[in-house]
This record gives C-alpha cells, structure tokens and sequence, in this order.
C-alpha cells in the first residue's frame, strides 16, 4: 500500500519536473535562438515539437522576432512579391508579421480543427489577395465570392488580429494611431442601426487592416456585424479569443495614454466638475480635440447617467480631475436630497445599496458608513423639548425620512412601525404654529442636537476633569518636551472647555510616580512620590485633582516649576503602567480625559515591554511582525477605563523604538486619541516641536463629550458587521465613548442579511448620546437616506470611490494585524481585480486589451496604488514598526475628509496664482489652483508647488524657480540664498505673497489640526518625504500607476 | 476495566455538554444585550482550559484503551481545541475578546462552534453510554 503510494508520487514528481524542465528548456532555446543570427532553424523546430512552450512564451518570443529579425522569411513559403508593391511602412510589418507567423500557424499550438496544410489556398489566397488589394490601393466594396472556409478566416483573422494591433502599437506613426483611436471611440459612440459597410469596416483598426490585406471579405463582416445586435462591441471580443496567448500581459508595451494625451474624464460636460473651463485652457490644444468630440460625447451622455460612462483606464492619462472629488449626490427626489446628511459627517461606499447580499456580491465592493459624528458644525439645529419622540420598537428618532400617515401619527423608516404624536410635537416653536408636525425642525433637518431630559442619564453631569500624566525620567527631560506642554498649558489653561467645576491633576513618574497636592490654601504644590510601584496607592485621594479655578495659582506655579524641577534628574526607568493604574484609580469616581505623555518603552512595573524591532527587517519586503500588542496588559486597562468613563489621550514623543502597537491600546478601546512626533527634540527638530505645540492647542481647547455612546441603526434587512475606529463595542450597535472629540472618525462596514425587495429608501441614523462640558446631555442625530437599486450597473453608478478606498484602509489595517501585512496588501490589489473585472463582466463594451471601469470607479486604482504606497502598508521601502503602527492607527480613527489628504494628497502649482476661479471668502480672495496629478513629470524645475498633505503641506521649490516668486513670497533674492529648513512664509506686501498666503490659510482653516508647513529646496535632504508622497511614480520597491494597471489588467485577464 | 473506562468517558462527556450549553446561554445572552461583552468574555474564557483538558482526558483515554475508532472520532475537535487556544494573538485576552467579539461576526461563529460541538457530545455521549452497556454485558 505505502509502496504504491511512493510510487504515485514519486512518477508525479518526476512528471512535474519534467514538465517543469520542458519549458524552461524551450523558454532558454527560444531567448538563445535570438540571440544567435541563424536561428530560424531552431525557431522552427521549437515551434513544431514545443507547441505549449510557444504558446506560453510566444507572445514575448515572438515579438522579439519580429524586433530584432524584421526581415525574416518563412523557409517553407515560396517568396512573395513583396519588393513589386510600394507599402505603407505598417503595412510591409504586417506582411512580414503574417510570413513569420505561418510556422506558427501550421503546427498544432493553435488546435485547428484541421491541420493547415490542408489548406493551401490559406496562406496563398491571404497573401495574394492582400497584395492585389493593395496594388489598387482602392476601397473596393462589392462583395466577392470568397475563396477561404468561413470558419478557417475567422481564427485566422483573430489570431492575426492581436498581433496586428501590438504592431500598430509600435509601428505606426502616432498621428495614424491617434486618428485610428478616434475612429473606434466615435464607433463605439454613435448608435449602429444600418450599418454601411464603410463604417463597419471603420470600427476597428484590426477589422480596417484585416480588410485593407484583404484577409477578409466584406460580405462577411458587414453580415456578421449587421445581424448581432450589440454589434461592435461583440464582434472584437470574440475574434480575438483566440488569440490569447499573443493577446494579453505583453510586458514591453508602451503605455497607450502618452500618445493620445487626450482624458475622456473632461470631454463631456460634467456638472460636478466645474473647473472644465479653467482646464481646458491650460491644455490650449485640447479644445479643438474635445470640440470635436463634443457633439458625440454628448449623445452619448444622454443614454446612461455620467457615473457609469466607461473610461478607459490604460489611455487615459488626465484621470484626477482638476477640482477636489466631491462625494456623489445619491439619486433621490429633490425633496429628499435637500433634506440629506451632509456627506462631510456622514458617507455611504455605495449611495445606491444593492437589494441583496447576492447582488453586493456580485458588485465586489465594500459596502459601509463612514462616520464623522462630533464635527464642528457652524449650524445646528438644538431642539429643547420635554419628550424626545422616537419609535416605540426601535428606539429610532423621528428625522426628515418617517411618514406622517396622518396628523396624528407616523411611520417609522427603520423598522415601519406606526406610532403616535405626541401632543406636545403638535405645535411648532419656529413658527409658533399649531397642527403642522411635519414642519418641526427635527423633521426638517437631518442633523439635530436634542437637550436631553434625566431620562437619558445614569447619574447626575460629572464635571469635566483633566489629567495629565508626564514621563520626567532623563530620556523626556533630553527631549525637552515638558517646556512645550507646561507652555501651552498655561496659554490655553482659561480656553479649557467646561464650567466652573472643571477639576484638574497632574501625575509624574519616572522609576516611581509622583503626585501632587494642589489643594486650595496651601502656599506651594506638594509633591508626593510612591515609590511602591508593584502596590500603587493614592496618597491623598481627595486633593489630587482639585478645581480649575479655585487652585488656579497654584497650577500655574506648578507648571512654571515643572520644567525645571527635574533637570538634573539620572532616572532612565519608566514606570508607565503603575503611573496609568494610578490614574484610573484617581479617575473612576467621575471619569474624564487622561492625557499620557510617554518617550520611552515602558520599563518597569505592570505593563512593562521588551523590544521587539529589528532593523534589520525595517525594509523586509515579506513579513513584518508585531504588529499587534504584545500584552493584554493596556487593553485591559483601556477596558476598565472605559468603563468607568475615562478615555486616555496617548501623546508617544519618542526617538526610538517604543512599542506603539502595544501602547496604542490605552487609547483605542478607551476612545481615545493617539499623537506620535518620532525623533522629537526641541532644539534639534524644530519642526515635531511646533507640531506638537499646534496640536496641543487644538487639543487642549477643541470641543469635548464625556461620557459618551454611540448607536447606529439601520433599515430593517441590513446589519453592522463590524466597527473600526477608537471605542469598545458594548453591544452588536452601541459604541461605548468615554469621550468623544471633533477630530475622530469613525468606519461600519454593513451587510445585507434580508433582501430589500419591499422598500426603496434605506435610512441610517447614528445617535450620539454625550455630556457636554457644560454639564450638559445631549443627543446629536444624524439620518441618512439612500435609495435600493436592484441592477448590477446602478450599483456601480453610485459608487463614492473615496469612501469606499477609506474603508478598504480600515479592513486592510484590521487584515494585516489578524493576518499578515502581504494578505492585507493582496486583499487590496484584489479589491480591484474583482470590481473591475465583475464591471467588465456586465458592462457590453468590455475588450479585452482594455482596462474599462466606469467613471465613478475611474480613481480606484490610483487610489489603491496609493495606498499600497503609505506607510501603513508599504513593503520594500524601510520603514519603522512604530512609524507603520501609527500610520494605521490613523486610517482607523481619521475621518474620511482628511484621510483622503494622507493617502492622496492634492499638489497645486503655485508660483502661477491668478484670481481665475478665485472663491471669495470673507471679504478675501482664495485663489483656486488646479489640482495635478502625483508624480514628478509635473514637477518643472521652473515652477513652485504646494503638496497637501493632511498633517503636513510641504512647498517644493525647483531649481530655476522664477527669482520674482522666490522674492515676492518666500522673501529670498535667489534659489541660491534660500534656507535649507523654512517653516512660514513671511508677509510680505506683494500681490503674489497675498495670493499664496491666502491660499495657504485657506487650506489651513478647513482642517481641526493645524498643519505644518515645509519649504523643501529641489536638493534638499528633505526632498524624499516630499518626493515618497508621489504615488503615480515609481519607487524601487512599488509600481508606478501605469505599471500597476498593467499588473491589474494581466491578473483580471487570467 | 474497559467499564471504567466508558463509566469515566459518560461523566467526561456529561460535564462537557453541560459546558457547551453554559457557552450557547452565556453568548445568546450577550446577542441579547443582557450582559455586556466584558463580563461575559471573562465569564467564557475561564472555561475554554477545563473543556480543553476535559476533552484531551478523554481522547488520550480512548488511545490508551485501543478504541481507534473512538480516539479519531474525538481527535479532530480535540486538536481544534488546542489550535485555537495556542493561536491566540498575544495582545487578546484570550479565545474570547471582549474588544473583538462583535466583530466580523466573532459572536455568530463562536455560538455556531458551541452549537456543533454540543451535538458532537450528544454524539459521544450515547456511543458511550451504549459501550458501556456493552461492556458491563462482557463483565
């Protein structure tokens, strides 16, 4: 028995590596055979005895032929009369191409029915026919009798069709290439109802070279096309089938975009981009070409919403359009979209939801919400009423999208329950008018606050309370960070939000941890240190956290004092866990903020770490480690937190490794935030101080709730199947938020466990119950309404690309940690793969050479790319743990707007501003560069560019860069005299120096945290983070966008 | 002695379904909201060591008494058993995680696990209880 079995494998084995060596044989032949000169022979005998080797590496060998043999004869086949007949140059290549492909075509590779042979008219009445036709060099349309089997043309055809193509690809002149483009686009546009032979021959370059060699009859094309229905997007297709192994992933060829040079995503008049006009002059030559086009793109338009017109991605080389992307408006009555969340708080991947979990599988795409609950908002409706009406099932606030079935009572959108008014709700505050419920704000605005009632507290509104939690050993005093933080904490010590019961605390600890005594009457702060860090204990419990406002002096003195009071300090432990129980012990009477500034790996005491990172493995392309937590210790922690509402703020300033992905966990089950400044120091890196000093501002005085959950419904079918951001999951829809802050974002991902074949609107209503630092409960609502589609194409209509791409960051982060970096980066390729492929399925003017996606889908691949390119998922490129970490601790809790600005930043030219476009805000005038697309081509050494990059905005000043603008705005005379390091613009009292710093605070205003500014000179070291930001280029390690469609197209074609 | 065996493997297999109905209970419970993840995770994860050591006794019995059919039967879920404890991230707080059990549908495939494994015991229990009988008959 075990004998047998040996042997089985043992032939199997042999087999394999025979086969194996087989084609690596033949591969090595074929490349030897060209590099020799008389090769022909051994080409031969390869193609006759290695038939599947051919049709493996045929394509590449092949062409390599005709490139480098172009003058090679067929010895079988009797001469041509080639010298005779004056050819087009491309023409004379295909002549040739068909010569070298008869070996090709006589052995078996391609599985004729019949040997060819056995035709010898084949190739004689190909090549006859098409020189005849040739010689008259006349457009003759009378249909002939044809001379060949039906059946027997037509592979040949689509076997020579591919090739015919590539050649045309190379060969011919660009202008020809582009009017043959052209043709086909214009093709493919206008409707066929008759159509005449000419035009039908016009369609395609292939159809066009097939005929004009006259391996074609007429007859049988204009038949052919006449009597299928979707005709010219058919007929090519199938004739190429065929042809597959010469068909598809050729590697050397040139990117199809670089000589069209025209986008097809500004040829039609889109309402959404506004910014056509200013474009369309900066690329002075287009406007003939599009105007040209117009008339056709329009009739087009007119047949299929704009979303889902087909773009194709491999030719279109202006992709990104000029203005920002705004998020797609769902396809609602107007009534409805009036009345919509705003998208900037809350987004849906798919703003038409697919009737069935089937149908969404079908899609490939992700469906889910992206939240931004708590934004700063400027108008909000505060509703002040005894009783909050929700439906009595569901729990669901009324909101724009319930039904009044009457007066008297309403149906819920979420679970269709038919409830009561209340009587109170029967009167309208806003106009004072009686019997008008459906008028009420609540049912007018799909984002209200209530004030809510006892009902909604477990306890009495705690105060707000603040504790900071300071490392002191030597490694921070050497940073010198506790200057910056004890700064801005006196500047911003009154901006505290919060009311006259605001309590504050401060703990510091190095190998053991000190607190202090700030209660009202003494003279000076005690310090008290426990030096029992395995036993932590309050010293006094009562006076640690005192009042705002009572021990306002003696925080002052506290802080000024601080600084210094450990400068001589030989501690090098640090005691964080001990330091952060202590917290929790001195927090959990009433919850609140903990703001934990650490440098260094925890060292001593519960929660202490080991360093886990190899340098070594820094640029490792295969696997990284340890990117979860080492220790449940902080979770745990981030747990009991939680539970006794306290959140903790991680501030992790470190110059080496600190184990993040361990420390992150305090703040990410707490709901917490996490700030990281690598290799901060104060003096030697200026820019992470004034970083850390910016943020501190906004975070010591942007909004804050305490206290706070969060629950999502959802139509009744539809289901949350898992949350991603910073909280912990109390039940399968309620999100427990110690604190909640304007700047988190949250993500859901959904799916469809009932159909939605009854309903046509879907609603979701995120409900964030808060106490506000007043001391007040209140309740922000917001509603989102999207309608049920039950096609495959309006799925793919209503596709928000960026929301789909930040939720995609969100499950890859969540993959590399559970699984493995390399799944999570091929889960993200195969995001791709699958929806473009599942498009092309269903769309009927697929091609095979071509990568179609719809325009709403036209920026995946970019977007993707990019992702594969942050920090948070590249490979190859050395990057360190703590840096990956926390590059992906921020696509789990950023929200979408400024997301979208770390994985693809917006680059704007500015050394050219005009008023053109200009926004007037405020009395000033913003100027509105376009936006150009990511990759260094753009970047002129003449010209001047802006990178925003969410946290950061780099300037990159090339090397002959205009010496006005280098005067005007940045203040210098010359490139030569420019600083390396520059961090402000100076003000000057230029047109130019106006413009751009308009522009720049512009940018600026429309973020929570202020970004710093980097001028980067062309020959600056710094010059790398501005340049890794580029990601349609390609770096050693990662594809440039073009390659990487290449790459899409081979694995969707296989 | 093969008695005692099987008399063991019954009270073994007993003990187990009793502790998969505990797991069904306590998850449905926190599918209902009824306790909150923290308590019930810590509630769970304090069994999965004594269903893990129940379940390797037995198994390691049925070896040791030559019942191969028995002892492969049980060797299947005994090894997921210990796969599952052993794979678990360092980071978790073991085989349940109150931070994770409510996502990618962690709760349905944990009740679905504690559902197959109930009728896996059912299974067991009457092939003992019928081996047993069998084998006091021989007595």
């Amino acid at each position: 028995m075990l004998c047998l079995l040996l042997r089985v494998l043992c032939t199997l084995v042999f087999h394999i590596l025979r086969c194996l060596l087989a084609i690596h044989m033949g591969k090595y032949l074929l490349h030897r055979a060209l590099q020799s000169s008389h090769s022909l022979k051994i080409i031969h005998f390869l193609v006759k005895t290695q038939p599947s080797t051919i049709r493996r590496s045929g394509d590449r060998v092949l062409w390599d032929i005709v490139l480098h043999h172009g003058q090679l004869r067929a010895p079988s086949q009797p001469k041509t009369t080639l010298p005779k007949i004056t050819l087009d140059p491309w023409l004379q290549q295909a002549a040739r191409l068909m010569q070298i492909l008869h070996p090709v075509l006589e052995s078996k590779t391609f599985s004729f029915s019949r040997p060819a042979q056995r035709h010898p008219r084949f190739h004689q009445g190909v090549f006859q026919q098409g020189h005849s036709l040739l010689q008259t060099r006349q457009p003759n349309l009378r249909p002939r009798r044809h001379s060949l089997q039906n059946a027997y043309c037509r592979k040949a055809c689509s076997m020579v069709d591919m090739l015919i193509i590539k050649l045309a690809l190379h060969q011919l002149p660009r202008h020809q290439l582009q009017m043959m483009r052209k043709r086909r686009r214009r093709m493919r546009k206008q409707p066929l109802t008759a159509p005449l032979p000419p035009a039908v021959l016009l369609l395609c370059p292939t159809a066009l070279m097939l005929w004009k060699v006259g391996a074609i009859q007429v007859t049988r094309w204009t038949r052919f096309l006449s009597t299928s229905s979707p005709a010219p997007a058919l007929s090519v297709p199938q004739a190429a089938k065929p042809a597959k192994p010469f068909g598809y992933g050729y590697p050397i060829l040139q990117p199809g975009y670089q000589n069209v040079g025209l986008s097809s995503g500004v040829q039609t008049s889109n309402p959404a981009y506004s910014g056509f006009q200013q474009f369309a002059q900066q690329y002075p030559g287009m406007n003939q070409l599009s105007s040209s086009l117009s008339g056709l793109s329009l009739q087009h338009s007119s047949q299929q919403p704009e979303s889902l017109r087909p773009v194709n991605l491999t030719q279109d080389r202006n992709i990104l359009p000029v203005t920002p992307v705004l998020a797609p408006v769902p396809n609602l009555s107007s009534d409805l979209r009036k009345l919509n969340c705003n998208p900037d708080s809350f987004r849906c991947t798919l703003t038409n939801i697919p009737q069935t979990q089937a149908l969404l599988n079908k899609a490939k795409l992700p469906l889910g919400l992206l939240l931004h609950p708590f934004r700063d908002l400027t108008q909000l409706p505060v509703i002040t009423s005894s009783t909050i009406v929700r439906c009595r099932s569901c729990r669901t606030y009324i909101n724009p999208f319930v039904s009044f079935i009457d007066q008297r009572r309403w149906k819920c959108n979420l679970c269709y329950r038919v409830n009561d008014v209340p009587e109170e709700f029967m009167y309208n505050p806003l106009t004072r008018s009686y019997g008008e419920p459906h008028k009420r704000p609540e049912v007018q605005n799909s984002t209200v606050e209530f004030i809510a009632s006892s009902d909604y507290m477990l306890r009495p509104p705690q105060p707000a309370v603040y504790l900071f939690v300071l490392d002191v050993s030597h490694n921070a005093l050497e940073a010198g960070y506790l200057t910056i933080v004890c700064q801005s904490l006196l500047e911003n010590l009154d901006k505290l939000p919060g009311d006259s019961r605001t309590r504050i605390g401060f703990i510091t600890f190095d190998s053991t941890v000190h607190f202090y005594n700030l209660q009202e009457g003494l003279s000076q702060p005690q310090m008290l240190i426990v030096s029992d860090i395995d036993d932590i204990f309050l010293p006094t419990p009562d006076s640690l956290l005192v009042n705002l406002h009572e021990s306002k002096e003696l925080i002052k003195d506290l802080l000024n004092a601080l600084p210094n009071m450990f400068t001589y300090t030989r501690e090098t432990h640090s005691a964080l866990g001990p330091a952060l129980q202590a917290a929790f012990k001195l927090m959990s009477p009433t919850g609140g903020r903990v703001s934990v500034f650490q440098t260094q790996l925890p060292s001593l005491g519960a929660g202490l770490l080991q360093s886990r990172e190899d340098p070594n493995q820094r640029s490792s392309t295969k696997v990284v480690q340890h990117l979860g937590p080492a220790t449940d210790f902080y979770k745990k922690l981030a747990l009991d937190c939680s539970g006794q509402q306290t959140a903790v703020d991680l501030f992790l300033l470190s110059s080496q490794y600190s184990d993040l992905a361990s420390l992150a966990c305090m703040s990410k089950y707490s709901a917490g935030c996490i700030y990281y400044y690598p290799s901060f120091h104060h003096t030697h890196n200026p820019s992470q101080a004034e970083k850390l000093q910016k943020d501190l501002k906004r975070y010591l005085t942007r909004k804050i709730g305490f206290e706070a959950v969060m629950r999502i419904r959802c139509t009744k079918g539809l289901s949350i199947h898992t949350f991603h951001g910073n909280f912990f999951v109390r039940s399968t829809d309620l999100l427990s938020l110690a604190n909640i802050n304007p700047d988190a974002g949250f993500a859901v991902q959904m799916s469809i466990e009932e159909n939605l074949t009854d309903t046509s609107l879907v609603c979701f209503q995120t409900a964030l119950l808060y106490t506000s630092s007043k001391g007040e409960r209140r309740i922000r609502v917001h509603t989102l309404c999207l309608p049920v589609v039950s096609s495959l194409a309006d799925v793919y209509a209503g596709v928000d690309v960026q929301a789909a791409i930040c939720l995609l960051a969100n499950m890859a982060v969540d993959r590399s940690i559970s699984s493995s970096l390399s799944d999570a980066r091929d889960a993200l390729v195969n995001a791709v793969v699958d929806s473009l492929s599942a498009y092309s399925q269903t769309s009927s003017t697929s091609q095979q050479s071509a990568l179609i996606a719809p325009t709403s889908l036209k920026l995946f691949p970019l977007y993707v790319l990019a992702l594969l390119k942050q920090k948070a998922f590249r490979t190859g490129t050395s990057t360190r743990l703590d840096d990956r970490v926390f590059a992906m601790c921020q696509m789990k809790c950023q929200p979408l707007v400024h997301l979208m600005k770390i994985i693809h930043p917006n680059l704007y030219r500015i050394d050219k501003l005009t008023d053109e476009g200009a926004i007037h805000i405020n009395d000033r005038i913003v100027p509105q560069p376009p936006l150009q697309k990511l990759s260094a081509e753009k970047l002129t050494r003449e010209g001047a560019f802006l990178m925003d990059a969410g946290s950061i905005i780099y300037i990159w000043i090339g090397k002959s860069c205009e010496n006005n603008f280098l005067k005007d705005v940045l203040g210098y005379p010359n490139y030569a005299s420019l600083p390396q390091k520059l961090t402000h613009l100076p003000e000057l009292d230029t047109l130019s120096s106006e413009r751009t710093r308009s522009f720049l605070s512009w940018l600026r205003d429309n973020r929570p945290l202020c970004p710093v500014l980097h001028v980067v000179k062309d020959e600056s070291p710094a010059k790398t983070d501005f340049f890794q930001h580029l990601v349609e280029d390609r770096t050693e390690a990662a594809f440039s966008y073009y390659e990487f469609l290449l790459h899409v197209q081979q694995q969707i074609c296989k | 002695m093969e008695a005692v065996v099987f008399v063991f493997s019954l009270i073994d297999c007993c003990a187990l379904i009793f502790l998969s109905v505990y797991f069904i209970i306590t998850l449905s419970d926190l599918e209902c909201d009824y306790i909150n993840a923290r308590s019930c995770c810590s509630k769970l994860n304090k069994w999965v060591v004594p269903e893990l050591i129940g379940h390797t006794i037995v198994t390691v019995l049925m070896l040791i008494s030559l019942h191969w059919f028995i002892f492969l039967l049980n060797l299947p879920v005994a090894t997921w058993n210990i796969y599952r404890f052993i794979m678990v991230p360092s980071g978790n707080m073991g085989v349940f995680d109150p931070t994770e059990i409510h996502n990618r549908g962690q709760l349905k495939s944990h009740m679905k696990e504690a559902m197959i494994k109930l009728g896996f015991h059912l299974l067991c229990f009457f092939m003992y209880l019928y081996s047993m009988i069998l084998a006091l008959i021989n007595d």
